[in-house]
């Protein structure tokens, strides 16, 4: 097949970021009017990828082509230009504006005077043609979110796209809206379109796409038509086999359980059903291990143990006792930490200096300073005992957090959550984004847990990660615990099939239930 | 050649002191062109402005006492905005609370001094705090919006005030002007010497005081600091958001009920409707320029007073009362403009240059944190 085939051709092509190269050596071609799935789990390079193609970030080295021929995408205009356009898992709507308004925006033309009649009408014109139905008077904030993604499509539409990447677009739709988009995906694929579908869903990707492209550690590890290939055998590409199985290691003395969870049932951000009836204990002196692809209903689950969430049903048994639904500060103080996922959103102010951040769990206490008065000198001794003891870099303690790097804003919230009085650890994503320093500190933290007789849960998409720490793994999917492994007999193909939702004992069939 | 703009973090700390200022001197530049415009030589209306309200001690003692209500509510608006809260309604609190210590006053005629003033007091503070918590509550637990909820209450009680003089409080003995009888000798709040600076003054530098203490020294104010900051951290830390917006809000509240207390017994010695020029209104920026300080929202409030205190004598000259307002305002403008200015380093770039050829300065940053 020559090249002038291609709609989309990536050859070669290397970005490196202060300590990890996200793309490494890539090779991606779509042909032209195909739905091209692209696989991987976070972090292999899927949004790096798609972030070259559409002129956000330039690679160091390597070629795009696009109609087999070369170009250089310096900005998200250049690329709608060639005629390559992306729709973001989170829209980019102007919610007060009508659909006509925030298709028009930001196009040059018409330049003075604002005349919808031409806009609403081709929008008509796509609704009709590729079924993209929207009332384009409607205002954004009036529109369902399968709605809204609509019109992020026509969007690019509009501007004469030829190339439509879709960025995980079914994690915020309902099944109904699903089958609609897929054939909205079909239209536009038979009308010469060329798509490519950004997922972490096999039963998708095996729908809807012609071809597949599994990306992993920032390398393309495998492209087959979709016909040819199974579900079993995609799963295992997006893990890898190069996993090691962990080493062994003595086993480690158990306590009672710490931390309960039976049958918790919990929306999402958006309303959807997020935590489906999730049942899990950890013991004292245990790291339980959450495996699963982002979005399975991790950060909820953390957030109902914590208590910034609020549970539907079932129950959060904390040392014993009935914890469901109390106030964040009652989980506290029954002994839970927590390592957020978002460390400068949520777990530390990030305008705010270090001192600050250091007593924000235990200023209530004596410690910090008799009844309502906080004494600075004891904070400021505390933060500075932290700041030694878990070697966090930082010009003074003085300084805002938000200017340390991630790997020392993540030791001061380590240090804090595992310095205060405590005997449960919810840790989420604890390394995500640090070099491998921090990440060896944050195990080591983690481990010294551990050996004190702590209970950690630890929420993690680096299987690596979880192998190596971790005294039992269970997998997320769907807002359930799918299966459970001891350290001393994980089966790492098997892990990767539970992660994307196939049950280990028969290709195709459901996820499966298990007791934990 | 070409504006860059390049986002500086964190914003030195000269240019956070001098911002003020710049601001300041920037608005009085923009309002030459402004009075030059309607007629007047700008020189001489500032100076006429500067000597009314500094050039000697009866305009300084003149413009403190105008000071002391703004120092009062630009406390009340200070401490609520470090929380994120705008309580855009110190001007209906200020009103409420002279009207808890008129209500105190004029019910009790012949009580002595001792006794009626702290009840003043204690009336003025409590009147405030209830008309702040009248927003704070709904938007503690059902989220409305506290700045238009504290803005529509100033008229309610500004209206208030107005049918209290017009009617049921009125003094016979007013030839029908909307005034009610005057105060006791007892309930008029002591002056200093010769001057009309009263007790108020002591109330806003202790209340100053006290704020600066309790937003770093106590476990409230540590709360309130990192609610400020970032609400999702605050929740995460275990702090009650509801309890603390209900006691900040209160707080503001009976700040400026306390300024109503202290205008009406010291310097109206009645209830009128004309005790306050937007004292409340001009506290948001006062607050605003004092960058949140208590101290700086004093000092503040005595450039403020000096603005009005000179206004009146510029007007001798033909300048509309309006003139001021519109200086306060583009002092605002300023302080906003610089402050957002302040974040960024400016340079000129000859055009086809490196730097230039990047688009716009949202892009490069996107890729500098990619």
């Amino acid at each position: 097949m020559g090249t002038a085939d291609y709609a989309v051709e990536i050859r070669n092509v290397t970005k490196r970021f202060p300590g990890v190269i996200a793309s490494n050596g890539v090779n991606f071609a779509v042909r032209r009017g195909e739905i091209h799935a692209l696989l991987g789990e976070n972090g292999a390079g899927k949004s790096t990828l798609m972030n070259m193609l559409t002129g956000l970030i330039r690679p160091d080295s390597g070629d795009i082509l696009i109609d087999g021929k070369k170009v250089a995408l310096r900005s998200p205009a250049d690329a709608i230009s060639l005629g390559i356009g992306m729709v973001h898992q989170h829209f980019r709507l102007v919610e007060t504006f009508t659909v006509a308004e925030n298709i028009t925006l930001g196009m040059p033309t018409p330049r003075f005077r604002l005349d919808m009649d031409p806009i609403e009408q081709e929008v008509q014109e796509f609704s009709a043609k590729f079924g993209l139905e929207v009332n384009p008077k409607a205002r954004i904030w009036q529109l369902s979110v399968g709605e809204q993604q609509r019109v992020e499509i026509i969007k690019m539409l509009y501007r004469g796209v030829n190339v439509l990447i879709l960025d995980e677009p079914t994690a915020v739709l309902t099944p109904m809206e699903v089958k609609e988009l897929f054939q909205v995906m079909r239209r536009m694929a038979a009308s010469g379109k060329t798509l490519i579908f950004i997922s972490h869903k096999l039963d998708e990707v095996m729908e809807i796409s012609d071809r597949v492209t599994v990306l992993r550690a920032g390398k393309d590890v495998f492209t087959a038509e979709t016909a040819s290939t199974t579900k079993r055998e995609l799963a295992s590409k997006m893990v890898g086999r190069e996993l090691k199985p962990p080493p062994p290691r003595p086993r480690g003395t158990f306590g009672a359980p710490v931390l309960e969870l039976e049958g918790l049932q919990a929306l999402g951000d958006r309303g959807e059903v997020a935590l489906k009836g999730l049942s899990l204990s950890v013991l004292a002196g245990e790291i339980h291990g959450i495996a699963g692809v982002a979005g399975n209903g991790q950060r909820e689950l953390a957030e109902c143990i914590t208590g910034l969430r609020k549970t539907l049903a079932g129950r959060v048994v904390i040392n014993g006792k009935d914890y469901t639904n109390r106030h964040p500060r009652a989980i506290i103080e029954a002994g839970v930490s927590h390592i957020p996922e978002d460390r400068l959103g949520m777990g530390l102010a990030a305008n705010l200096p270090l001192t600050e951040n250091a007593i924000m769990k235990n200023y209530r206490e004596d410690e910090m300073g008799p009844g309502a008065v906080i004494d600075r000198k004891r904070a400021t001794q505390w933060t500075r005992d932290l700041v030694s003891r878990f070697q966090v870099k930082a010009p003074t303690l003085r300084t805002p957090v938000r200017l340390l790097s991630g790997g020392n804003s993540q030791k001061l919230l380590l240090a804090r959550e595992t310095t205060h009085d405590h005997n449960v650890v919810v840790a989420v994503h604890p390394t995500r984004g640090l070099d491998v320093g921090a990440t060896e500190a944050v195990h080591q933290v983690l481990l010294a847990q551990r050996s004190a007789g702590i209970g950690i849960l630890l929420i993690s998409e680096d299987l690596e990660e979880l192998l190596s720490l971790c005294d039992r793994i269970s997998v997320i999917f769907e807002g359930r615990i799918v299966g459970s492994v001891e350290r001393e007999n994980v089966d790492i193909d098997e892990i990767g099939m539970m992660m994307a939702g196939i049950d280990p004992a028969g290709e195709g069939a459901g996820p499966v239930e298990a007791g934990v | 050649m070409k504006l860059v703009f390049e986002k500086r973090d964190p914003v030195p700390m000269s240019y956070r002191v001098v911002s003020p200022v710049l601001a300041v001197l920037l608005a009085f530049l923009l309002g030459t062109v402004f009075l030059t415009a309607s007629g007047f030589s700008p020189m001489k209306v500032y100076a006429a402005m500067f000597s009314g309200a500094f050039g000697d001690w009866y305009g300084i003692s003149e413009t403190i006492v105008t000071a002391i209500p703004l120092m009062l509510c630009g406390l009340a608006v200070a401490l609520s905005a470090k929380m994120l809260l705008w309580n855009v309604g110190a001007e209906g609190q200020f009103h409420m609370g002279a009207w808890g210590a008129a209500a105190v006053a004029l019910s009790m005629p012949d009580a002595p001094a001792w006794q009626v003033l702290p009840l003043m007091v204690l009336a003025g503070v409590a009147a405030g705090a209830a008309w702040a918590l009248l927003a704070a509550v709904p938007r503690a637990f059902v989220g409305v919006s506290e700045t238009i909820t504290t803005l529509m209450l100033n008229y309610v009680a500004i209206y208030w005030i107005e049918y209290l003089v017009h009617g049921p409080w009125r003094d016979p003995k007013s030839l029908n002007f909307p005034l009610s009888a005057p105060f006791s000798d007892a309930a008029r709040l002591p002056m200093f010497g010769y001057t009309r600076i009263h007790w108020g003054l002591i109330f806003a530098i202790v209340a100053a005081i006290a704020i600066d203490l309790a937003l770093g020294r106590t476990k409230w104010g540590y709360e309130v600091k990192i609610i400020g900051e970032s609400p999702r951290a605050a929740r995460y830390a275990g702090m009650s958001i509801e309890r603390n917006i209900i006691i900040t809000m209160a707080i503001s509240g009976a700040l400026a009920g306390l300024a109503g207390m202290a205008e009406v017994s010291a310097i109206a010695g009645r209830m009128t409707r004309q005790l306050s020029p937007g004292y409340g209104y001009s506290a948001i920026i006062v607050a605003w320029l004092g960058k949140l300080n208590p101290y700086g929202v004093l000092l503040v409030s005595i450039l403020f007073g000096g603005l009005l205190v000179g206004g009146y004598s510029a007007q001798f000259l033909g300048v509309s009362a309006a003139s001021v307002n519109m200086l306060q305002g583009l002092m605002l403008f300023c302080v906003l403009a610089t402050e957002a200015l302040g974040r960024y380093k400016v340079r000129l770039v000859p055009t086809g240059a490196k730097g230039a050829s990047q688009g716009g300065h949202g892009e490069g940053e996107a890729e500098a944190n990619g």
